[in-house]
């Protein structure tokens, strides 16, 4: 689960501080493991540092929270070409692309295409495993077979994910 | 490559039900596509367009620059059985004849003699495993042995194309990827293009390609270089 992408995502929507990032991060992604505040924060400032978001305006008073970022054109490339690459087609996926998921649809972009790219890319692993068990031996074959059930499940779930997507894109959108 | 065979923009409609609306795909000669798509989106319809089984109410199917939706159903029956295989998720073999006779029976139909056709079908059952089994009826094969037996039927008259409709639907995983693998070797070896109709991934993985139909269209994915 790459925090600091995820926030990037949620601050294309509109800016916010760093309150409000955690707030949805947790109610989104956090599944129970809430984002520590001290995260959020540097989080955030190395984000800064690095010129993909900046600060807008700093409210009187003291504490972090006066902050209020923003996001540059180049956090917003970023968040592009995460959005737009396929994960990596191996198993236990399920948070990274969760997460493509739900902020592809908060952020109104094409996520049915997103999961398609993601199909077609598990398949292409597919293929050269199957590839790989046709050649090699019974324990290729069986190690082939593992990696094989393991992105056929990760499909299973792209396809109901693709079947939902207009419910899902109801509940994420405010 | 060269194109053997490509439906464009081709529409059918059962009645007032569309299958398909503008499905276009084209196939290379040696080519294993796999056909994917969530049930009832068109997969079957389109692959009987390609076959010329259906003829379609809209738009073209080119086989080896032939348009064989412009053909007469005689001329569309003598292609099928001359240049195209079938293998359906029912292997369908006749049930009074034996499994030679089943393999054979493309031949025949072809107007091969039965003392040539016997043999060429007797030399599949070596070749798919099926040593031992050539006198039985298909009551007496396993599941996978009647799918390889259908097998053997589809590819006896060494097709161009072979068409083959969720072969391995009716068998459990490692049966059907026996088929499968059985399936991909033969046609690798005759440089047979098969058009594969699957909606399991396992399965689709054993193709060169896949596209996804759905709701009767044709999703291509930009493809991922090697
Ligand atoms: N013989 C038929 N009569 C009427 N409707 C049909 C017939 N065959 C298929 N259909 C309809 O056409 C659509 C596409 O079917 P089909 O090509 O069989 O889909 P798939 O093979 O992808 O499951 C579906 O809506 C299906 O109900
Ligand atoms: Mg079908």
């Amino acid at each position: 689960m790459s925090v600091p992408l995820t926030l990037l995502g949620l601050l294309e929507r509109e800016p916010s501080h760093g309150y409000d990032l955690k707030r949805d991060y947790d109610a989104f992604f956090g599944r129970g493991k809430p984002l520590p505040f001290g995260q959020v924060y540097s989080t955030l400032s190395r984000l800064a540092r690095d010129g993909k978001v900046v600060i807008s305006d700093v409210a009187p008073g003291s504490g972090p929270d006066r902050k209020r970022y923003v996001i540059t054109d180049v956090g917003a490339t970023e968040v592009e070409q995460w959005l737009t690459q396929p994960v990596d087609p191996e198993p236990h996926l399920q948070t990274v692309l969760f997460a493509k998921v739900v902020l592809a649809l908060m952020l109104d972009r094409p996520a049915a295409e997103y999961l398609d790219t993601q199909r077609s890319a598990h398949l292409h692993r597919m293929r050269e495993l199957t590839e790989i068990k046709r050649a090699g031996s019974l324990v290729d074959a069986l190690l082939a077979d593992h990696g094989l059930y393991h992105l056929e499940a990760d499909l299973r779930w792209i396809e109901m994910t693709g079947a939902r997507l207009d419910a899902l894109r109801k509940e994420v959108r405010r | 490559m060269t194109v053997v065979i490509e439906a464009r923009d081709v529409e059918f409609a059962f009645g007032q039900t569309p299958a398909l609306r503008g499905a276009s795909v084209a196939v290379e000669a040696g080519e294993i596509l796999a056909i994917m798509g969530p049930s009832g989106s068109g997969k079957s319809t389109l692959l009987h367009c390609l076959a010329g089984i259906l003829v379609p109410d809209a738009g073209e199917v080119l086989f080896d620059g032939i348009r064989v939706d412009a053909l007469a159903e005689t001329q569309r029956s003598s292609l099928r059985r001359d240049r195209f295989g079938f293998v359906f998720q029912f292997g369908q073999l006749v049930p009074e004849l034996t499994a030679a006779e089943n393999v054979a029976l493309p031949l025949l139909l072809s107007g091969v003699h039965r003392k040539q056709a016997l043999p060429r079908a007797y030399a599949w059952f070596a070749r798919l495993g099926l040593d031992g089994l050539e006198q039985r009826r298909s009551g007496e094969l396993s599941g996978g042995q009647a799918q390889r037996v259908a097998l053997a039927r589809g590819m006896v008259t060494e097709p161009q194309v072979l068409f083959a409709d969720e072969p391995t639907g009716a068998l459990d995983s490692l049966t059907g990827e026996q088929v499968m693998d059985l399936l991909v070797g033969a046609a690798r070896e005759q440089g047979t293009t098969v058009i594969l109709v699957t909606h399991e991934p396992r399965i689709a993985a054993y193709a060169d390609r896949e596209v996804m139909v759905r709701d009767g269209r044709v999703n291509a994915p930009d493809r991922i270089a090697s």
